[in-house]
């Protein structure tokens, strides 16, 4: 009886954006930061399990802001 | 100006969108609607866009800046003016909720369980308007166990038996047949034991074929907190019209006390992308880092706002970030946040010193003097903050005329 759920959908949680190997290069680039430097998610969380993301990915969260409109952020994926 | 055109509106967006890397979204959006409205003409407007990059520019946080600790004050500061007191929800019946101080310590502090953990659950848009499948959703997901529906339940030691007495109200109230409860009762009486009912149906002996006091005092236990229905950690539900401002409906939502998030959002019915719990790291488990730190600042603003605190957004949201930014939600403690290495001297400075002391030797800890504490400590020097966080480096040309350390 139990229904699947997607957690994408939640309100609370804000649109997540697997980034390809070159998106993400040239994020990084732009950021001057190194991989190792982004905030992490684990790949067990349920969003990055959702998008099937695997550890060195990086994921581009576009959040809800009532100062800025829209913030962009990202996280690295870690093993967890 | 006289007679110069309005900016036609394609034209500011795309001036706008030049700054797309600069500026924030919010900010872009007010420039257009804002120009717009005054009719600014095209050279105007360009001044105006200018005007709003260079103040958007000088207003950022300076490089080095101790947001952290302005943070803690800003928030710090009016939370002293917060009452101590737990309060109670007024209006709604028979529920109460952490407020004020001790909510938003144990947001911080990230207890397993809030002290009063709750639900607000919505329902699917087609139903959100139907008291009554509200209110069977409400009785479907509350908590049942076996002495819910009883009246008295004792223990026959004569006879190796637990006699229920039935409550058939209650039964009714709950929704449960003697079916559901005689099958709930066939999971624990264990693989001796045998259940009857008498003739009226009023009363249930499970006999459980063992004589031994101590088993038969667990089995009694046991036996009275079996799930007949319901979610486990809901412990109460009830259904809460919602109106607008005119008193019009807009919908029932099932306030519950305790919570299951996990167990709630796959019941159908339940609007799966709506439903809230004020529990964290359910939050955390169910739907992410991401939602968790949207969750923190949602419950901190909460409360802020509650005691008419205004509190800048922008504090709570590095608070949430300095406790997520791993991946985990981590909590801040009195020793602040949790995991993070803090300076040896500093420890020492604030509780047991010399106990932090000898054990940093034993392990061979290192101080990197980062702190304010530790500078103190070891006398003046400007700190890696501010002014203090950039290095210089003096190449001596040889003309100049050499001079003892600064």
């Amino acid at each position: 009886m139990p229904r699947k759920v997607n957690v994408l959908n939640h309100e609370l949680v804000p649109k997540h954006v697997l980034l390809s190997r070159e998106e993400a290069k040239k994020i990084l680039r732009r950021l001057g930061l190194r991989k190792s430097e982004l905030p992490w998610i684990y790949s067990t969380d349920p969003v990055a399990r959702a998008l099937g993301a695997k550890p060195g990915d990086v994921i581009m969260v576009i959040r809800k802001s009532p100062t800025a409109g829209e913030a962009v952020a990202f996280r690295v994926v870690v093993k967890g | 100006m006289e007679g110069a055109q309005p900016i036609s509106p394609e034209e500011l967006w795309s001036e706008i969108e030049k700054y797309h890397d600069t500026l924030p979204e919010s900010l872009r959006k007010e420039l257009y609607s804002k120009i717009l409205e005054y009719g600014l003409t095209r050279e105007e407007a360009l001044a105006v866009i200018s005007e709003a990059v260079k103040r958007y520019l000088s207003s950022l946080v300076n490089p080095g800046e101790a947001v952290g600790t302005v943070a803690a004050q800003s928030i710090g500061e009016p939370a002293t003016q917060m009452t101590l007191r737990t309060f109670h929800f007024a209006g709604v019946r028979e529920l109460n909720v952490t407020l004020g101080l001790p909510r938003l310590i144990e947001v911080v502090d990230l207890r397993r369980e809030p002290s009063t953990p709750m639900m607000e659950i919505h329902l699917e848009p087609e139903i959100a308007k139907d008291e009554e499948a509200a209110l069977r959703i409400a009785r479907e997901i509350e908590l049942t166990t076996v002495e819910n529906l009883c009246r008295s339940a004792t223990i026959d030691y004569y006879e190796s038996a637990v006699i229920l007495e039935l409550d058939p109200e209650m039964m009714e109230n709950r929704g449960v047949t003697l079916d559901d409860l005689l099958r709930a009762l066939e999971k624990v009486k264990g693989k001796k034991g045998s259940v009857e009912v008498s003739e009226d149906g009023s009363t249930v002996i499970i006999r459980l074929g063992t004589d031994d006091v101590i088993k038969l005092r667990r089995a009694y236990e046991r036996i009275l907190n079996q799930r007949v229905k319901g979610l486990k950690g809901v412990r109460h539900a009830i259904v809460k019209p919602i109106r607008n401002d005119k008193g019009e409906l807009v919908e029932y939502v099932i306030l519950t006390e305790g919570s299951n998030f996990q167990g709630v959002l796959s019941i159908p019915g339940v609007d799966p992308t709506r439903t809230r719990t004020n529990n964290i790291q359910e939050i955390y488990e169910v739907l992410g880092i991401e939602a968790a730190r949207a969750a923190i600042i949602e419950e901190i603003k909460k409360v802020l706002d509650e005691h008419g605190l205004d509190v800048d957004y922008r504090h709570i949201m590095l608070v949430a970030d300095a406790m997520t930014y791993t991946g985990k939600v981590r909590q801040v403690g009195r020793h602040g946040v949790a995991g993070e290495k803090e300076s040896v001297l500093a420890r020492a400075s604030f509780e047991v010193t010399v106990k932090n002391l000898v054990e940093a030797a034993l392990f061979g800890e290192e101080d990197p003097l980062r702190g304010v504490i530790e500078n103190i400590i070891i006398g003046n020097r400007p700190i890696p903050l501010g002014t203090g966080s950039v290095k210089l480096k003096l190449r001596v040309a040889s003309g100049a005329p050499k001079r003892g350390g600064a």
